[in-house]
């Protein structure tokens, strides 16, 4: 039932390129919502302990000759990743309402990035997985570089390569696993013993060409040139899924294919993941653009996810998977505020800017949504941040204090960047620079689009403010079913 | 009553003189027509082919110059099969993408004759047969080069003549050589001698130096490529197509048919130097890509790299000095195959697509061009879908094939495969660079009147594209045609 998310995603995609443009948007909006209904139905459905293996549920041979097969299979981790995509894909098409610009096209490649996504999530054959994991790209690049905006080209063409750069190495892994084992069934290759030698070396290669596309540092750069390029429904995408197509496969093939590289080099990707925790979050500070800060802000969040992951304790590694959740509804909401209610309607992303025009009074539900959406980046108890970040601390507690230390002192920069950037751009003593007409941002005198926020945006807004507090308030929901797929996975036996 | 292969070599021999003795009118169709029917002919030999046996099927053989031991001998395996389609569909797609070129008659003359000589070395399998035809191609080529090509053409078809011709000298006095040494011109029967040297003593390593020569030069492999940016650069459109489509896999056929089981215990003594050129192939050609501001000319450099992995494969399965698993060497030939097979239509497609931009614009620099996504949306568009075939992205052919080959030279040859893999990077740097300054940015001043694909150009690409979506997703069917050929050929080499 589940695989029927990707085949719904690309059956609207194609459907897309057919149909005339009145329906584009509806159609755009109905495959989505049937993903996530898809999704949801499923997490009501099936028992918990089903979920603790990476059970089979389709399996059909492909390309015989070599034993690759159409593999898909789910377990808890891959039904909360499943989620997140269905959550961030319904938000998104609800904040790409108005897209005026070749609107069956802009849908199209947003809607084969989520269809990607879900076959990266449930792809049980490594070839399935690395082919769905290189899809996402092209649709990527071109929602960047036809609908982005500053700097686009760049920004398209850095991610890019980015993600090409890290695909070389992963594809080197996954010809080493395969080519070892003689088998691309996932569950069959986390059966395998590899020789020591051969995970010492696969394990980096693989791990750091997925961190890669998981905004690790030092490799994380495109992250905040890529979201600030990209259009608010890209930088939503990009935050809330693709980033996770990283972390995810880490775990998933390499941390579970490798145990004994990964305990060799467990303790390096700590140190980056903290690194980049702290390095990400000073930068942040230091940034004038509002979607520079939040670039930096996923890095930041994503820092995290490492961290947790290469803690390598049951407990660390399902707040690291809760985490990849909370962070994608958490920096889907805090782009859509920047990229769409502040944006569209200032034309500005300048904090400086956007200190002078007091917005919280013109746009009091984009004030109110990103009030929300920055107490959940920052880890304020009752949302999923902070169910995700204390399950991380505690779980790595054990094994690298040092480092649960560091990380705490890297919160508080958190925190001081978001609180700067939220008073910034909505909190800012009103200078006179901007006059109100009419309740009305009159920066832009041309500007003669809709300034209030419109329907679709609170329903987009609603949605994900719903997911961060529900997970943040009962995070057992999510972790009930994360914690025996994980505690399965061979690495923590 | 001749057999079909013979038919399908004839048939375009037969249309090259319709072509030149027509009255007047329209010679592109006379020149499809005869085309087409030798198409449905290749297309008959895949319907009688049994992919179920090994060996060579449909043979037709008789005596043609008793005296030194040459017959007739044609007949198709799934490689022969292999191209022999792939001919069939590159052709008939260059003839309709070639805009009608001065002295047409001529020029579709020339292709025909051309194609016939193709069909021959694909099904040749007697060394003077196959040596004719594949001289016979050797001259069509340079004529088209000479005389329709654009400029700087005299000094590239000089050259590529020169280069190739070289080579083939070489490979005759090698097979002389052989011959004398073992009365016979058969490719079955010397590949059965092969195994305890061809020719004694140390002369073997003047025929394998010779031999090589002439197929490394065909293929070409570093560093015996640089004819090849020159003559693919000014080739007229047409022409391109078919060098890059089907020109070049001759070369990676000969090594499948004559040099590798001619010549077993010489490719594993200097295996490893055979490998790093194919290595450099892959990695310094998409550098030199880079660095090219003429769109041909890049694309050029790009199939070297392409062709380049195919080297890697068949030498890292001809020459592992160690046994290697059934399973690898099966999936290093396939991806061969495959790559054969994709790179001749990705190739040839993304060559037509340089041509129709070079038609609308009257030059194709990369940076004559900008902005073209706002102007012509479809011609992108499409145009991207073979870009994304060329750089081997997962749901169109490309990806099958060099999944393949680097799986199986990965088993085999780890160090030579990682290595190569900076190749796919390279690719990627160099096509999303070029996109980049094709397709985004400002509308160049110049690109503001193109029209977008009309509805002949969408004719062409269409159908092609969805090919490469079909062996991309079901790659089953190209499969079946080599799969018992692959077998055989693996347990040869084992």
């Amino acid at each position: 039932m589940i695989a029927w998310t990707i085949y719904v995603t690309f059956a609207g995609a194609v459907l897309l390129l057919l149909s005339p443009r009145a329906f584009a948007r509806w159609i755009a909006l109905l495959t989505a919502f049937a993903g996530l209904a898809l999704g949801l139905i499923e997490l009501v459905r099936t028992p918990i302990a089903d979920l603790a293996r990476f059970t089979t549920i389709v399996r059909v041979p492909w390309v015989l000759a070599l034993g690759i097969n159409y593999h898909l299979a789910i377990d808890g981790v891959s039904l909360t990743m499943v989620l997140v995509t269905g959550i961030s894909a319904v938000s998104t098409v609800l904040f790409s309402w108005d897209v005026k610009e070749r609107q069956n096209e802009f849908f199209f490649w947003l809607l084969l990035v989520v269809a990607g996504c879900y076959g990266v999530f449930l792809s049980a054959d490594l070839f399935l997985f690395f082919a769905f994991y290189e899809l996402v790209i092209v649709p990527k690049y071109f929602l960047i570089a036809v609908f982005g905006s500053t700097n686009k080209e760049y920004g398209a063409m850095k991610l890019t390569l980015y993600s090409f750069f890290g695909g070389m190495f992963v594809f080197v892994g996954i010809l080493a696993a395969y080519v070892t084992a003689g088998t691309l069934d996932l569950n069959q290759l986390s059966q395998f013993q590899f020789s020591p030698q051969l995970q010492s070396w696969a394990f980096p290669a693989l791990f750091l060409g997925f961190a890669v596309l998981a905004g690790i540092w030092p490799l994380h750069t495109w992250a905040p040139t890529g979201h600030a390029a990209a259009p608010t429904a890209g930088s939503m995408l990009l935050a809330g899924i693709v980033m996770k197509l990283g972390s995810y496969a880490g775990l998933r093939v390499a941390m579970n294919l490798f145990p004994q590289g990964f305990q060799m080099w467990g303790k390096w990707i700590v140190l980056l993941g903290v690194i980049g925790i702290v390095y990400a979050a000073a930068v942040a500070l230091r940034q004038h653009d509002l979607k520079f800060v939040i670039g930096y802000s996923s890095v930041s969040h994503m820092g995290f996810v490492m961290f947790g992951l290469a803690a390598a304790t049951a407990l660390s590694v399902s707040g690291a998977v809760l985490q990849m959740f909370s962070h994608g509804v958490i920096a889907a909401l805090l782009f859509a505020v920047a990229g769409r209610m502040i944006y569209r309607r200032t034309h500005t992303r300048e904090l400086d800017v956007l200190a002078g025009m007091s917005l919280s009074r013109v746009l009091p539900f984009a004030a109110f949504t990103f009030v929300v959406a920055s107490a959940a980046s920052m880890g304020i108890p009752g949302f999923s941040g902070f169910a995700a970040e204390i399950t991380i601390l505690i779980g790595a507690w054990k094994t690298y204090p040092v480092a649960v230390w560091i990380t705490g002192a890297g919160m508080v920069l958190v925190a001081a960047f978001t609180l700067r950037a939220l008073k910034q751009s909505f909190f800012g003593e009103a200078r006179s620079t901007v006059q109100l007409q009419d309740g009305r941002v009159a920066l832009d005198p041309d500007w003669n689009e809709q300034q209030t926020i419109t329907a679709a945006e609170k329903c987009g807004a609603c949605l994900l403010m719903f997911a961060t507090i529900a997970v943040g308030l009962y995070p057992k929901l999510l972790l009930d079913r994360i914690m025996p797929a994980v505690e399965a996975m061979r690495f923590l036996q | 009553m001749a057999g079909l292969i013979t038919t399908t070599i004839f048939i375009p021999l037969l249309g090259a003189i319709a072509v030149s003795i027509w009255p007047r009118g329209n010679f592109r169709g006379v020149a499809l027509i005869f085309t087409v029917i030798s198409a449905a002919c290749a297309l008959g030999l895949w319907r009688d082919f049994n992919t179920a046996l090994a060996g060579l099927q449909l043979v037709e053989r008789c005596p043609w110059i008793p005296a030194v031991g040459a017959e007739y001998l044609v007949g198709v395996d799934g490689l022969s099969l292999l191209l022999v389609l792939l001919t069939s569909l590159i052709i008939p797609f260059a003839f309709l993408a070639q805009p009608p070129p001065r002295g047409g008659r001529a020029f579709y003359a020339t292709m025909l004759v051309m194609q016939s000589a193709l069909y021959g070395t694909f099904t040749a399998q007697n060394f003077v047969l196959w040596f004719l035809f594949y001289e016979m191609s050797l001259i069509p080529a340079f004529l088209l080069i000479k005389i329709w090509g654009g400029e700087n053409r005299d000094y590239a078809a000089t050259k590529f003549f020169l280069y190739t011709f070289l080579g083939s000298v070489a490979m005759l006095l090698s097979f002389l050589g052989i011959y004398f040494a073992r009365q016979t011109f058969d490719f079955a029967v010397l590949a059965s001698m092969a195994k305890n040297g061809l020719v004694p003593g140390n002369v073997v390593w003047l025929a394998f130096a010779g031999i090589f020569l002439g197929l490394a030069v065909k293929v070409p492999l570093f560093p015996f490529h640089t004819w090849l940016p020159d003559a693919y650069q000014t080739a007229p459109t047409g022409v391109s197509m078919v060098l890059t489509g089907v020109l070049s896999k001759m070369g990676v056929y000969g090594f499948v048919r004559l040099l590798l089981p001619l010549f077993p215990n010489e490719i594993k003594i200097i295996g490893p130097w055979l490998l790093a050129l194919a290595v450099c192939s892959i990695v310094f050609a998409p550098l030199a890509a880079w660095a090219q501001k003429d769109l041909k000319r890049m694309i050029a450099y790009l199939s070297v790299n392409h062709l380049g992995y195919c080297m890697l494969s068949l030498f890292a399965v001809a020459a592992s000095p160690v046994v290697a698993a059934r399973i690898d060497t099966d999936a290093a030939l396939s991806g061969v195959f495959m790559q054969i097979f994709s790179h001749g239509i990705t190739a040839a497609t993304l060559f037509y697509f340089a041509g129709l931009l070079e038609q609308r614009r009257g030059q194709r620099g990369i940076d004559d061009f900008g902005g073209l996504m706002q102007r012509t949306p479809l011609l992108c568009g499409w145009m991207s879908v073979a870009i994304f075939s060329s750089l081997g992205l997962p749901g169109l052919n490309g990806f099958i094939g060099e999944f393949l080959i680097f799986k199986g030279s990965f088993a085999i040859a780890p160090g030579f495969a990682a290595i190569a893999v900076i190749g796919l990077f390279v690719t990627a740097i160099v096509f999303v660079r070029a996109m980049q300054s094709l397709f985004s940015g400002p509308l160049a001043e110049s690109c503001s009147a193109f029209p977008d694909l009309l509805p002949v150009e969408k004719l062409v690409v269409v159908p092609i594209t969805l090919l490469m979506f079909a062996v991309g997703i079901a790659p089953q069917f190209i499969f079946n045609i080599f799969n018992t050929t692959v077998v055989q050929m693996a347990r040869l080499f084992a």
